[in-house]
């Protein structure tokens, strides 16, 4: 018990991988109640880090680092902040429940399938509770494998395609990633003598961030790219939809859930503080590139005849409000873009879960094979209904607390654009009501529809909790700014003095 | 106390609702009637009216530079120098909301345990009635803008879900999402005007926006420019909420939910909180004339237009959905001439007479077995004597025939829009000219419908409860008469629990007016602090002149009856007259072509243009680029293939190799 208290977040990071191992050894029609009961247990673990940690305390808390690679500088440095906290936090509270909403779906190669499953989470928290650059790379790359396989071997049709251009994108960006972190310890070595790939340690680097193509820009272009592939950020967003439709549910609700957020995360902890000035100069073409996202995301949402689809793009678009509410550079912009990323990680694998029950019950995800499932489902409807509402940012709903903070503090920032942003608002309600009028609403016309039933049990059990986290993260969110407020203003604060810097190198010239 | 006035709606809808979605609508459950979720509903806003009188007479009691009262419930949002606080306040103007919110409201709820008696889904009716009212409540009490801002998308919502309650009719359904989608586009508006107050009064909550409104040098070092856009932003969130030019188009269209709904929210409450917003923060408006004019001009405008296409309609609610359009242009176009006070009086008699109408109306299509076009009716008078007479009121009202309410709250307005420092001649011919197309349309409605002989064969009535899919109108899913008691079929007056309503209304109508006589005005004076008075020296005309008007806008209403009376007296004449004016008729019926238009400059341009955007950018550029010109795809997808041998076994090899390398390092270091 004393090694968990101290040992927490590797025991969240780990624990999923060693579960999964001992479950090898049960019957394959066992496991996934092993696996429930697993992520029970680690989302009841986690939840000792929201009462362990201390707003006010050091900037890493339940911090741990074991020596691993000497020569490059490289250890086992892993800790967490406030934003972390909420992201572990997300991770560990979506895991049960997409393991419950596989109980029907998946039946071959089940113990396969849920070792994957705890797998990934493993990379997930890993990736979280990293604090040393090197580590991050580990366990970012670590996350793809068991997705691949999720994508690849219990995906659609076309998975492979699918399976292929996710891959390809991510790797691209991750590489160039690497390559700036190999270059980011050299440099640390070349002024403080060693090399280092920990984070506190790379913050010291002083790095030359006069210009567009200056060392700085360009290793953080380098991190950018792989970040903004993750997000997705428009142009790069083509491998998300692809990749969702082909994923099995639990590989959607996991990916929008939580592996976006891992983009928003990266330029957090690292493209923000390590190159404060080039996020400075290049705030403009991201705040361009998250205002376009928002709105094209909305419209090619609205065009979609795939109703896996019409989320996906429902994805680009709101993980666009994230980019625009970091790079607005002040605390209300952040704080909403980082709650926000908790909102899309809570209203988009809610409907990806009924997106997947309506899928088992018709085997099609066609928009137009429904219409009038109000009648047959009403329960189904209220769920439904109350996702969107999320979705849509309605006020009392998660997502108007994030929407309303990331767009003021965007104004803040740049009025001109947030009103190119803040016509979302409008084609956000265009998408999701066409898609509920046509899924929901009008008579029940198709005869394989007539039968269907309505909400299980099982099923409102995977669904109660992420409804009452929509409302309770729209009525109190005080209750999740507390934890994380310092950590933001500290991250805000170390970029503006940067940023200050930046604009005075610009007048001396 | 305060909180207890939207907790008590809220707390309906949390019983009502659970009990519906978990309960009531789960397979082989037992149908609930509509009495017991209809009386829970009428009770909790009911309890809310009680809390809302006494705090009124708190209030009265109160001196006037003092006089509200506050209830901080909990800090809502807190992000760097944002502090919100979850906070209501009732002052003298925001306590005549929650009057006519909670008592309209309560008799509007009375109103539908009768109508809505065989509907399918009762329970889920009366939970979306009483969180209506909660999200209502909210907007007009809440402290600051953003509390306003959640009864306002609140009531959007609750808007959405009304109209399309009967959602197995897609043309209901489609009703729904256009308002909610007009809406939104009106509240991109708020949104933005919002962040202008915040970026320059620092705070969102009324008490101090109010306090710094009151600083002459704070305003001076704003520019002129900025106040303007921020009251034009707000004014177009106005122009959502509150139908009128260019977004009225939903309000039409929201008359496929239940008339209880057309009653409560389409006319009486929901569609006044622009009204309500802009009087608010009258301090802001005021100093922007720029942002009055195109105040009062769309008003006068809408007032206008719409009244010119209710002329042309023969379905009785759109009749009076387009009044109800034209008559918030009233109320702007008050706001517009800076007399807020008239303005708030006209939403208040027009909550009684219009509620009063649009109730009576269900009666008569309930009477009728779901029939609207007042074409088909005539002579009711005999049949429905209660609706009649109470509707018979509702009528006088709003034609403004003195002493009914309408008389002296239109012509409050009138007179502003003459004499007051922003009027003008011409706003007040628009208005006038508006008056006495108001008096024809709702004499031609009230005469074909309860005058003259029966044009509908009685024999034929109620058959065609069964099939209520087959016509598109105001059906109830399942409201059938065949299990109603009294059996012969047949047009009929309405249950006591609908009548008793209109009663009460009808009299609200005919003493409504008293609070707000001109020159004698309690209204004005209570208002106060919230609005501060005009002083009449400023005004460009005296009382002769007043009195003068007033009796010439009685005269036009007059003559505008008795024109229209005479013409539907004889129905061949009119009809003879109307295809003489085939073109315009038609053009007034089809409503100006408004919908067409947008449909093909605004909805189908973005939707072609969407679907480019897909194909032509997502797939055929991006993708191409980055999977290099599909041939680096296609060679991956072979490669992945020989790799993809589908054997789990040599994947979990591969990932335990990956595995002990990593391990590996661990230990033994570099």
């Amino acid at each position: 018990m004393e090694w968990l208290n101290t040992h927490l977040l590797t025991a969240l990071t780990f624990l999923p991988l060693a579960w999964a191992v001992a479950g090898m050894a049960i019957p394959g029609r066992f496991s996934k109640h092993w696996t429930l009961a697993g992520s029970l247990l680690l989302f009841a673990v986690s939840l000792k880090l929201y009462y362990g940690f201390d707003p006010h305390g050091a900037e890493f808390q339940f911090a741990e680092s074991v020596e691993w690679i000497p020569g490059l500088g490289v250890n086992y440095l892993i800790g967490m902040d406030g934003i972390s906290l909420w992201l572990i936090l997300l991770t560990t509270f979506l895991m049960p429940i997409v393991v419950l909403s596989s109980y029907n779906g998946v039946e071959d190669r089940e113990k396969e399938y849920y070792t994957l499953l705890m797998a990934l989470q493993t990379g997930m928290i890993g990736a979280f509770v990293s604090l040393d650059s090197f580590l991050f790379y580990v366990f970012w790359e670590a996350m793809l494998i068991p997705m691949y396989f999720l994508i690849g071997i219990w995906g659609g049709k076309d998975r492979i395609y699918a399976t292929m251009k996710f891959f390809i994108f991510t790797m691209v960006g991750s590489l160039l990633m690497l390559v700036a972190i190999f270059f980011l310890a050299y440099q640390h070595k070349m002024q403080f003598g060693s090399f280092s790939t920990a984070l506190v340690e790379l913050y010291k680097v002083r790095l030359d961030g006069s210009g567009f193509l200056s060392t700085q820009s360009l290793l953080f272009l380098a991190f950018a790219l792989a970040f903004a592939i993750k997000v997705p950020l428009f142009p790069l967003h083509t491998w998300l939809p692809d990749a969702h439709v082909q994923a099995p549910t639990a590989g959607s609700v996991i990916l929008a859930g939580v592996l976006l957020k891992m983009g928003g995360y990266g330029f957090i902890r690292f493209a923000f503080p390590l190159f404060p000035q080039a996020v400075v100069l290049y705030q403009p073409t991201f705040l361009v590139l998250g205002s376009v996202a928002i709105v094209y995301g909305a419209w090619v949402a609205m065009v979609q005849p795939d109703m896996k689809k019409l989320v996906a793009y429902s994805s680009v678009s709101h993980m666009g409000y994230v980019i625009i509410g970091l790079f607005s550079l002040n605390a209300i912009g952040s704080t909403g873009a980082v709650y926000q990323m908790l909102n899309h990680g809570i209203s988009t694998p809610a409907l990806f879960l009924m997106v997947g029950m309506l899928y088992e019950r018709r085997h099609t995800k066609e928009i137009k094979e429904y219409g009038g499932i109000t009648k047959v489902m009403p329960l189904f409807a209220v769920a439904f209904m109350i996702a969107t509402l999320s979705s849509v940012a309605l006020p009392g709903t998660n997502g108007f607390i994030g929407e309303f903070l990331i767009l003021l503090g965007a104004w803040k920032a740049n009025p001109g654009l947030t009103v190119l942003a803040a016509t979302g608002v409008i084609f956000g309600a265009v998408y999701m009501l066409w898609m509920i009028q046509r899924v929901m609403f009008g008579p029940l016309t198709n005869e394989a529809n007539k039968k269907l039933k309505d909400l299980s049990l099982r099923e409102i059990v995977v669904l109660a909790p992420l409804m009452v986290a929509i409302f309770w993260m729209g009525v109190a969110p005080n209750f999740f700014f507390r934890k994380m407020e310092t950590s933001i203003t500290r991250l805000v604060d170390r970029t503006a003095k940067a940023g200050a810097v930046a604009v005075a190198l610009k007048g001396e010239r | 106390m305060l909180k207890w006035i939207p907790l008590l709606p809220l707390i309906g809808f949390t019983i009502n609702g659970f009990w519906y979605a978990l309960i009531q609508c789960r397979p082989g459950a037992k149908k609930a009637g509509a009495t017991i979720p209809g009386l829970i509903a009428t009770l909790a806003i009911f309890g809310a009216f009680l809390i809302s009188v006494k705090t009124f007479l708190e209030l009265k009691g109160m001196p006037a530079e003092g006089r509200f009262v506050e209830q901080h419930l909990f800090n809502w949002i807190h992000v760097g120098d944002l502090d919100l606080k979850m906070a209501l306040r009732v002052d003298s103007l925001s306590t005549l909301f929650t009057l006519v919110i909670t008592g309209v409201g309560t008799l509007i709820h009375l109103y539908s345990i009768g109508y809505m008696s065989h509907d399918a889904t009762p329970g889920k009716f009366f939970a979306y009635l009483n969180l209506f009212c909660f999200a209502m409540l909210m907007l007009v009490m809440g402290s600051s803008l953003p509390i306003l801002f959640l009864g306002w998308e609140g009531v959007g919502l609750c808007s959405y879900l009304l109209i399309g309650y009967w959602y197995e009719d897609l043309e209901k359904a489609k009703a729904g999402k256009k308002a909610f989608i007009a809406n939104r586009v009106g509240d991109l508006g708020f949104l933005l005007g919002m962040f202008m107050i915040y970026t320059h009064f620092g705070t969102l909550e009324f008490t101090k926006i109010t306090e710094l409104l009151a600083r002459g040098d704070f305003i001076a070092a704003i520019s002129p420019a900025a106040i303007t856009a921020t009251c034009l932003l707000l004014f177009v969130g106005c122009t959502g909420k509150s139908a009128q030019i260019p977004l009225y188009v939903w309000l039409p269209d929201a008359m496929a939910g239940p008339t209880p709904v057309s009653a409560l929210i389409h006319a009486a409450t929901m569609v006044t909180s622009g009204i309500y917003l802009v009087s608010r923060l009258n301090g802001l408006f005021s100093l922007s004339h720029t942002a009055m004019m195109t105040m009062a001009v769309i008003g006068g405008l809408t007032a206008f237009f719409a009244a010119t296409i209710a002329i042309a309609q023969n379905d009785i609610k759109k009749v009076l959905a387009y009044s109800t359009v034209s008559q918030l242009g009233y109320m702007f176009l008050a706001c517009g001439v800076g007399a807020y006070t008239a303005g708030v009086f006209h939403v208040i008699t027009h909550a009684f007479f219009k509620a009063l109408m649009f109730l009576g109306a269900g009666s008569v299509i309930h009477g009728m077995h779901e029939e609207q076009d007042i074409l088909k009716m005539g002579g009711l008078r005999l049949k429905m004597p209660v609706t009649f007479v109470t509707f018979l009121v509702g009528w006088v009202a709003i034609c403004g025939l003195p002493p009914f309410s309408g008389f002296f709250s239109k012509d409050e307005i009138l007179w502003n829009a003459f004499a007051s420092p922003h009027g003008s001649k011409l706003l007040w011919v628009v208005g006038a000219v508006t008056a006495a197309m108001t008096a024809f349309y709702m004499t031609r409605m009230f005469y074909l419908t309860f005058m003259g002989k029966p044009r509908f064969d009685e024999s034929k009535m109620g058959g065609a409860h069964d099939s209520h899919a087959a016509h598109g109108h105001d059906d109830h899913a399942g409201h059938g008469h065949a299990d109603h008691g009294h059996a012969p079929q047949g047009v009929h007056e309405s249950p006591a629990t609908m009548t008793i309503p209109l009663v009460v209304l009808a009299i609200l109508s005919i003493v409504g007016g008293f609070i707000g006589i001109p020159h004698m005005s309690w209204l004005e004076e209570w208002l106060e602090p919230v609005i501060p008075a005009h002083d009449p020296a400023t005004f460009t005309a005296g009382h002769t002149t007043e009195y003068l008007l007033m009796g010439v806008s009685t005269l036009i209403a007059i003559l505008s009856i008795a024109y229209a009376w005479k013409t539907y007296t004889n129905l061949k004449e009119a009809s003879a007259r109307k295809a003489r004016h085939a073109k315009l008729h038609e053009t007034l019926e089809h409503k100006w072509y408004v919908d067409e238009a947008y449909e093909s400059a605004v909805i189908q341009p973005i939707y072609e243009m969407s679907v480019k955007l897909w194909k032509n950018v997502d797939v055929a550029v991006i993708d191409r680029v980055v999977l290099g010109f599909g041939r680096v795809s296609e060679w991956t997808g072979q490669a992945a293939r020989t790799a993809q041998t589908g054997s789990i076994q040599v994947y979990a090899v591969m990932i335990l190799i990956g595995l002990a390398l990593s391990l590996g390092y661990l230990v033994r270091g570099f």
